[in-house]
């Protein structure tokens, strides 16, 4: 004899447990403390809130010509538009600018297909910005060639040079991490690990602000007379070596988190070594470390402020330098709050990205 | 005829396998003693034996896993020696199945199998594909080529990591442990598999503790015990007639669980 199965209707949840009021209970007010903290919390944010915004944004000025223009009292944006072109391309001639402009549009033509899953060629898209894209990136900036004005590099600077620092810092030091983190790791060759963790040690030992001094004032002591570095190219030195031994030992928290029968299955399959690192090892150690690379290149674009030092004026640079100007008395805090605000947008888009790769690349169920 | 005395007689041409007097130490523990033993093409070997015995290190000292110190192995007429060339040439001929699968993640199960062929024996990939689409047939799961190794069960995941050694078309197939890590609904999908390559004449090594795939598949069943050949003989001997106490105790314990 068998029961005769019939479902349960499904009934809507209790009334009590949805809905923004129930959220609000169960998230800001389910207990005193938790309704003192969002209390106090919100008096924070009403006593703060409406002056900043208000100068920031409703009292401000935006357009004018001159100080003059900023007379009521909010932040005086009018100084920012009047120093645009300096706080972005620094003092890169006015009439070559279009120069810069372009090197950007194609950085984002070139890699806006990448972010689509179908398309063939993705690869040779790929190595093309990698290799061919930042020589001709480079000829382009510093000119001499196809006719274009020659423009030499102590007059690049502002954004374009913060955006080049960081770049470069973060594109050559990727591969030379790899390398030396893969050189750690060769327990059969005891003068190449050792060779890689004296480089890591050392360079992980220095702050970036002594690196970038030692560049330009002890170099030159060592180098023969006559021999003269480009400045720029000795900064954007010390930050690639800086840089990729902070990447170097990402990496090798990557290479740990594989399992060892990944390495037996590549090495019974006769794939050799590089190939066992290049198809099978590194792709799922570098997915891994994936939030690990995000965060030094993030770290790496703020410190390229630093070359401040040497006499490099990246964006922060041309601020401060430009908050002297006699014709433009009492702006430093719209100054900086535009500073930080490029770095922020720039930060948070970058870690936004990593968030979207990490998905894009998960290939799940792992066991 | 004793298996002794069978490989007395034959010429030590047709075997794929050799080891002579072969011997391992991890630091100072001596973990293989004085192995020997002989291998003939499309011979099908199983060894058994307590854990621990050394069974593991001896089958992955044949494709270079492990390193032996003393003695030598000769594989398909190449001896093993530091020699990365020789290395990378038996390790083509000679297939390996682990016994936690060691699927690669980030591929797919298509990828998976044509990846070697493609990068070690220069393989197009249409070809490569074809292939691996056959051996996918032949251990019965061609429907799952497009689907990562993490969203298979298993038994399919072992089938995968069979037919992608069987891509490389190798000339020997180790085993270690193929079904130790599998549900017991699983364990006999992969005998399967494992029993129609047999039929098909592979040479194959095989650590197991499946007696049953011993009886109807094995040509020679080895038991190891502290890392020395302690007994080698036909299944039928082997099973009914054990010669050392060591083999008789160690088949009392699982043949009566
Ligand atoms: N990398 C290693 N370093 C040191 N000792 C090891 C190492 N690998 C294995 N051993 C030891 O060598 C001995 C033989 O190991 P092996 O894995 O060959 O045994 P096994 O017969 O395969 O056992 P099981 O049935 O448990 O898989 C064991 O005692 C083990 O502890
Ligand atoms: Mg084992």
């Amino acid at each position: 004899m068998s029961q005769h199965f019939v479902p349960l209707p499904d009934l809507p949840p209790p009334g009590n447990s949805v809905g923004p009021v129930a959220w609000l209970r169960s998230n800001l007010f389910s207990g005193w403390l938790n309704t003192s903290l969002t209390v106090v919390a919100i008096y924070i944010l009403a006593t703060t809130l409406p002056p900043l915004i208000n100068w920031l944004f409703i009292s401000a000025d935006w357009v004018g010509e001159g100080k003059e223009a900023c007379d009521s009292g909010g932040a005086c944006w009018v100084f920012v538009a009047n120093r645009w072109d300096i706080f972005i391309y620094g003092f890169y001639p006015k009439d070559q600018t279009w120069r810069v402009d372009l090197i950007f549009a194609a950085l984002f033509v070139l890699t806006a297909p990448l972010f689509f899953k179908q398309l063939p060629g993705k690869l040779y898209l790929g190595g093309f910005i990698l290799f061919i894209y930042p020589l001709i990136a480079f000829l382009l900036m510093r000119g001499g060639v196809f006719g274009l004005e020659p423009v030499e590099t102590a007059k690049w600077g502002g954004f374009t040079l913060t955006l080049l620092l960081a770049g470069v810092g973060c594109i050559a030091a990727l591969p030379l991490g790899v390398l030396l983190a893969l050189g750690r790791q060769a327990t059969n060759m005891p003068v190449v690990k050792g060779m890689c963790v004296l480089f890591i040690e050392f360079w992980r030992g220095v702050p970036l602000i002594t690196v970038l001094f030692m560049s330009s004032v002890m170099l030159p002591l060592f180098l023969p007379e006559g021999v003269n570095f480009d400045k720029l190219l000795r900064a954007l030195i010390g930050i690639t070596l800086f840089q990729s031994a902070y990447m170097a030992e990402v990496v090798r928290g990557g290479l740990q988190a594989i399992p060892k029968g990944q390495y037996e299955a590549a090495d019974a399959l006769g794939l050799g070594y590089w190939r066992k690192y290049g198809l099978i090892v590194l792709p799922q150690a570098l997915k891994i470390v994936i939030p690990g690379i995000v965060n030094t290149f993030i770290a790496l674009f703020k410190d390229t402020t630093l070359v401040i030092i040497v006499g490099l004026l990246e964006l922060l640079g041309m601020v401060k330098a430009s908050l002297g100007d006699p014709a433009w008395p009492d702006v430093s805090r719209e100054g900086y709050v535009f500073a930080a605000f490029m770095f922020w947008i720039f930060c948070f888009a970058m870690s936004r990205y990593s968030q979207w790769l990490e998905r894009k690349l998960h290939t799940g169920h792992k066991r | 005829m004793t298996a002794e005395a069978q490989l007395a007689t034959s010429k030590s041409e047709d075997k794929m396998i050799r080891l002579v007097g072969v011997n391992k130490w991890y630091d100072k523990f001596h973990v293989l003693k004085d192995i020997n033993l002989e291998v003939a093409k499309g011979e099908r070997i199983v060894v058994c034996g307590p854990s621990g015995s050394g069974k593991s290190t001896m089958i992955r000292c044949i494709n270079r896993l492990e390193e032996h110190q003393k003695g030598q192995i000769i594989v398909d007429g190449i001896e093993l020696t530091s020699d990365l060339r020789n290395i990378e040439t038996i390790r083509k001929e000679v297939g390996m199945v682990f016994q936690h699968f060691n699927l690669f993640p980030h591929l797919t199960v298509l990828e998976n199998c044509v990846l070697a062929p493609m990068w070690v024996r220069k393989t197009p990939r249409k070809e490569a594909e074809a292939t691996a689409m056959s051996y996918l047939e032949k251990v019965k799961i061609p429907d799952q080529a497009k689907k990562y190794p993490g969203q298979l069960s298993g038994g399919q995941q072992q089938r995968v990591a069979i037919a992608r050694s069987l891509c490389m078309n190798p000339r020997i197939m180790l085993f270690d442990e193929p079904t130790s890590a599998l549900d017991p609904e699983m364990i006999k999908e992969v005998l399967d598999t494992m029993i129609s390559l047999a039929e098909s004449g592979m040479t194959m090594m095989c650590v197991t503790h499946e007696m049953g795939f011993a009886k109807t598949v094995a040509d020679r069943v080895i038991f190891m015990d502290r890392g020395q050949i302690v007994e080698s003989n036909a299944p039928h001997e082997f099973f009914n007639n054990p010669q050392n106490e060591r083999t008789q105790l160690f088949l009392s314990q699982i043949l009566n669980h």
